[in-house]
């Protein structure tokens, strides 16, 4: 009797410290989800905030003089002359125009600093399609330097020493004037969203990136889908069970495992320098992250033809389909969303890809937009790369905004593989 | 374009035999479809088949060899002494011969006998695609007509088209095997050249990496060092500071989701969770940078701690995030075989909730658990962008995890980014060290893999 008593005991006295100990463990597991919570929300919470300003452009305006001796002296108004005439030099002379008290060569080269070199190119558009403004004096808004952009925005700090900043005094004092004349305006950030890449951050947009991304994109889906589509079926439902399967099944595990930057690898030396395709093509990009996206895509689909019921299967051999009619008429167009769901999941993985893209030379400088998928391109999360080495404090605004643009293209591929998942999911 | 207009016309005649031979098939059956063995369109596709595959051999036989072909017809027309100076220089030679032909800028003056070989270049290139149509319209039609004459009422055509298609799956899953197969052969044949020129012994236990060769042999500077141990060493120190981060991390949000969570909260947390696994590791490189390497850098000047800009605690820190997700997905579904019946024993004898899960459900579920962090050990391994862009690129062997340090997969990306002759053994190293990095991979996923099997098994 006293010995039971005693083992209560002892279990009682234990109670509190159990207890305690039961609510320390709930509290890690509380933690560690809170924990990885806060990392998520810290990640986007900062792509954001770096982010969003890159969506607005400052644009000043300017009233350009163009001068006809400048542009086409002998009057032919030819367009091999007029493409090739000192726009720059026009631009220059507004901006003097514009403040008549800067002399010194020191203070004009700063001066000539506030204008983006893009407004030369912009005025060269201008007249190349209408040279009737030869002679006439125009008024464009044309945008201004990064460095002016980055203090107009704020991230460069006016207080701070003059020799610690961009942006010298007399720099600040003229921007200042031309936001008082009002001739200094936010506007959205076209640019970026309709150029190409570019030395300078005000000139350089995604689209170059984005139509690289999509032709990749695009021979990756022509290739991976059927391919990998044709292989779950053989595997799901006409393999015999041999060790040829079983070898085939081992090496698609292992793919499905096997480090991006080692597809990189066989893209480079089976790709390019065997069959000697082009350098830099989102043909060769396709190629790789083909063959990269290939074991999602058949894991995915032969979960999708497993799911659908052998009675099916059964119904259409009983009467009279061959097992091939059975599979392409019955089996197949169950199992399609599913399919494609994985599809567009690996296709989300591919294009957010970005090293084995590396090691075939999509990180090449380019400015021009390709046209298809033999043009030398980059791609989206290669861009970022390349603009995040970059040091220019405006590009660090714009590899964030670069991001937003990603990650949005990424949310939106992944909501529509859940929506197509929740549409047309069947339960037999 | 125009092989790709030949392409389309291939298209166009393949459909015009499909429907050539369900006509014919129409006309054999005397309008008795029962008589014939396979429905309709089974002829059609038969013949269809037949007009167009071996064409299309042909034609990717030809694209296949055909540049081959024609650099060496070009390179057997160039005089003697041009011949005569090595592969080397002959193939920048080739290479202006092709921009010449492309119209892009050449390395040098343009003279007669590179116009020349350009020029028979461009003929050559003409003429080939020349009798390639015609070799492929030829054959089209040819095999088309054979089969459209043949079409019988017996003939047993599904059957036939049923066994190309089976042909077509097979060939499909094996791309799987190719694939492998080219991974090993491009990075096997690269290490061996590299091999030849550096010994293996070195490469794996020499304690300096300095991958600068020399181009001219007067030059300073570039010792070529190419031992690897502080590559390993480093991607080893950022891979464990990745998984301190992960396993606890993701271990204890799996055992919390899956035992303690009701279904709302699951509902929700879980997926959240999983945004982790998909964003773009580039993202993360930038978030190293930007975010995580400058604050690690402040606090420790805080305490006084010099931290180097490119510390590997930042890179191991956020790679760690990245793999969280991948941590707590295997484990959930490890902890989630256990079968119920050893929980309801464990709280049968009274033990409370987390007594159950540490000493019951984790020893069950712990095989399990190490073959999911195997697999994640395996992806922090190979994992490349965030280590490029916020690991250092100076080799140094340290175990601080202030300091830079590099990886594997950084020296690779250095490696071949940019410019440089294919044959150094600089630009082959990185195939060394590529074959290093998919053998460690693949035996950490083999050994994984099968310890996760052999888990399953146990309660199945």
């Amino acid at each position: 009797m006293s010995k039971k008593s005693r083992t209560i005991d002892i279990v009682r006295a234990g109670m509190k410290k159990r207890k305690a100990a039961e609510t320390r463990f709930r509290l890690y597991g509380l933690a560690a989800i809170a924990l990885g919570l806060i990392f998520l929300s810290l990640l986007f919470v900062s792509i954001v905030a770096n982010g969003y300003t890159a969506f607005a452009q400052s644009y000043v305006e300017i009233e350009v003089y163009i001068d006809p001796d400048r542009i086409d002296p002998e009057g032919k108004r030819e367009d091999s002359v007029l493409s090739r005439a000192d726009y720059g030099g026009l631009v220059k002379a507004t901006l003097r125009e514009m403040f008549p008290e800067v002399r010194s060569r020191r203070d004009k080269r700063q001066l000539y600093r506030l204008v983006s070199t893009g407004a030369s190119y912009e005025i060269r558009e201008m007249v190349l399609e209408d040279p009737e403004l030869i002679g006439q004096k125009i008024s464009v808004w044309v945008p201004v330097d990064d460095e002016i952009d980055m203090l107009l925005k704020g991230h460069i700090d006016r207080n701070s020493p003059e020799a610690d900043r961009r942006v010298k005094d007399k720099q600040i004092a003229w921007v200042d004037k031309l936001i008082s004349e009002e001739k200094i305006e936010k506007r959205f950030n076209t640019i970026f969203f309709t150029a190409g890449d570019s030395r300078d951050p005000e000139l350089a947009g995604i689209w170059g990136a984005a139509a690289g991304s999509f032709f990749t994109l695009i021979v990756t889906l022509i290739l991976s889908f059927p391919i990998g589509v044709a292989a779950a079926v053989y595997l799901e439902e006409f393999a015999p069970q041999n060790r040829f399967t079983d070898f085939i099944e081992v090496n698609i595990n292992n793919l499905a495992a096997v480090p991006s930057i080692v597809f990189g690898l066989l893209g480079l030396a089976v790709f390019i320098n065997f069959f000697g395709m082009p350098r830099s093509a989102p043909i060769v990009g396709g190629l790789v992250l083909t063959l990269m996206t290939l074991p999602t895509i058949i894991i995915a689909s032969r979960a999708a033809l497993k799911s659908v019921p052998p009675s099916i299967r059964e119904a259409a051999l009983g009467i009279g389909a061959s097992p091939m009619q059975t599979m392409v008429y019955h089996v197949l167009p169950l199992a399609m969303p599913g399919m494609l769901t994985g599809t567009i999941i690996g296709m989300a993985q591919a294009l957010g890809e970005s090293a084995p893209l590396l090691m075939i030379g999509m990180v090449a400088f380019i400015v021009d937009i390709p046209q298809g998928a033999f043009d030398p391109s980059t791609v989206l999360p290669v861009q970022i790369y390349l603009w995040a080495d970059s040091p220019e404090r405006a590009f660090v605004e714009r590899t964030s905004a670069a991001i937003m643009v990603l990650l949005a293209f990424l949310i939106t591929m992944n909501a529509l593989a859940v929506m197509l998942r929740k549409r047309f999911e069947r339960r037999w | 374009m125009q092989l790709s207009f030949l392409l389309v016309v291939l298209l166009v005649l393949s459909s015009l035999a499909f429907y050539l031979g369900k006509k014919r098939a129409f006309q054999v059956s005397q309008g008795q479809i029962r008589n014939l063995h396979s429905l309709p369109a089974y002829y059609g596709l038969y013949t269809a088949i037949w007009c167009g595959i071996p064409a299309l051999i042909i034609f990717s036989v030809w694209i296949a060899f055909e540049p081959a072909i024609i650099t060496n017809l070009v390179v057997a027309g160039l005089p003697d002494e041009v011949r005569s100076i090595g592969p080397d220089r002959l193939n920048l030679i080739i290479n202006d011969i092709k921009n010449l032909v492309e119209g892009n800028i050449t390395s040098r003056d343009v003279d007669e006998n590179l116009q020349a070989a350009a020029d028979h270049y461009q003929s050559l290139v003409t003429t080939s695609h020349a009798a390639l149509a015609v070799v492929v319209l030829c054959l089209t039609i040819v095999t088309g007509a054979i089969t459209l004459s043949r079409i019988k009422v017996k003939q047993r055509a599904r059957n036939t088209v049923e066994k190309v298609m089976t042909g077509i799956l097979i060939f499909c899953s094996s791309i799987a095997i190719l694939t492998t197969l080219g991974i090993v052969l491009s990075v096997l044949f690269e290490s061996i050249r590299f091999f030849r020129e550096i010994p293996l012994t070195d490469f794996l236990f020499g304690l300096e990496w300095s991958p600068q060769t020399a181009i001219r042999e007067d030059q300073v500077g570039s010792s070529g060092a190419f031992g690897a141990v502080p590559l390993f060493a480093g991607t080893m120190l950022i891979s464990l500071i990745a998984m301190l981060v992960a396993v606890p991390i993701g271990l204890l949000s799996a055992i919390y989701l899956s035992e303690y969570a009701n279904p709302r909260f699951r509902a929700t947390a879980k997926p959240l969770l999983e945004i982790l696994a998909g964003i773009p590791t580039v993202v993360y490189g930038f978030f190293a940078v930007l975010i995580v390497a400058p604050a690690i850098r402040d606090a420790g000047g805080y305490i006084g701690l010099d931290v180097a800009s490119e510390s590997a605690l930042a890179a191991g820190l956020v790679m760690g995030i990245m793999i969280i997700p991948f941590v707590s997905s295997l484990s959930d579904d490890v902890i989630n075989a256990v079968p119920q019946a050893m929980r309801d024993g464990a709280y049968g004898l009274g033990a409370t909730q987390s007594e159950t899960i540490r000493k019951v459900i984790f020893p069950a579920a712990l095989p399990g658990i190490v073959g999911g962090v195997l697999l994640a050990v395996s992806r922090a391994i190979g994992e490349t962008m965030i280590v490029v862009m916020a690991a250092g690129l100076s080799a140094n062997l340290t175990a601080n995890p202030l300091e830079a340090v590099t990886t594997v997969t950084v020296q690779i990306v250095t490696l071949l980014t940019g410019d440089q002759e294919f044959d150094s053994a600089k630009t082959l190293a990185a195939f060394a060290l590529g074959l290093m990095l998919f053998v460690v991979t693949l035996t950490l996923n083999v050994i994984a893999l099968h310890v996760v099997r052999k888990y399953r098994e146990q309660y199945e």
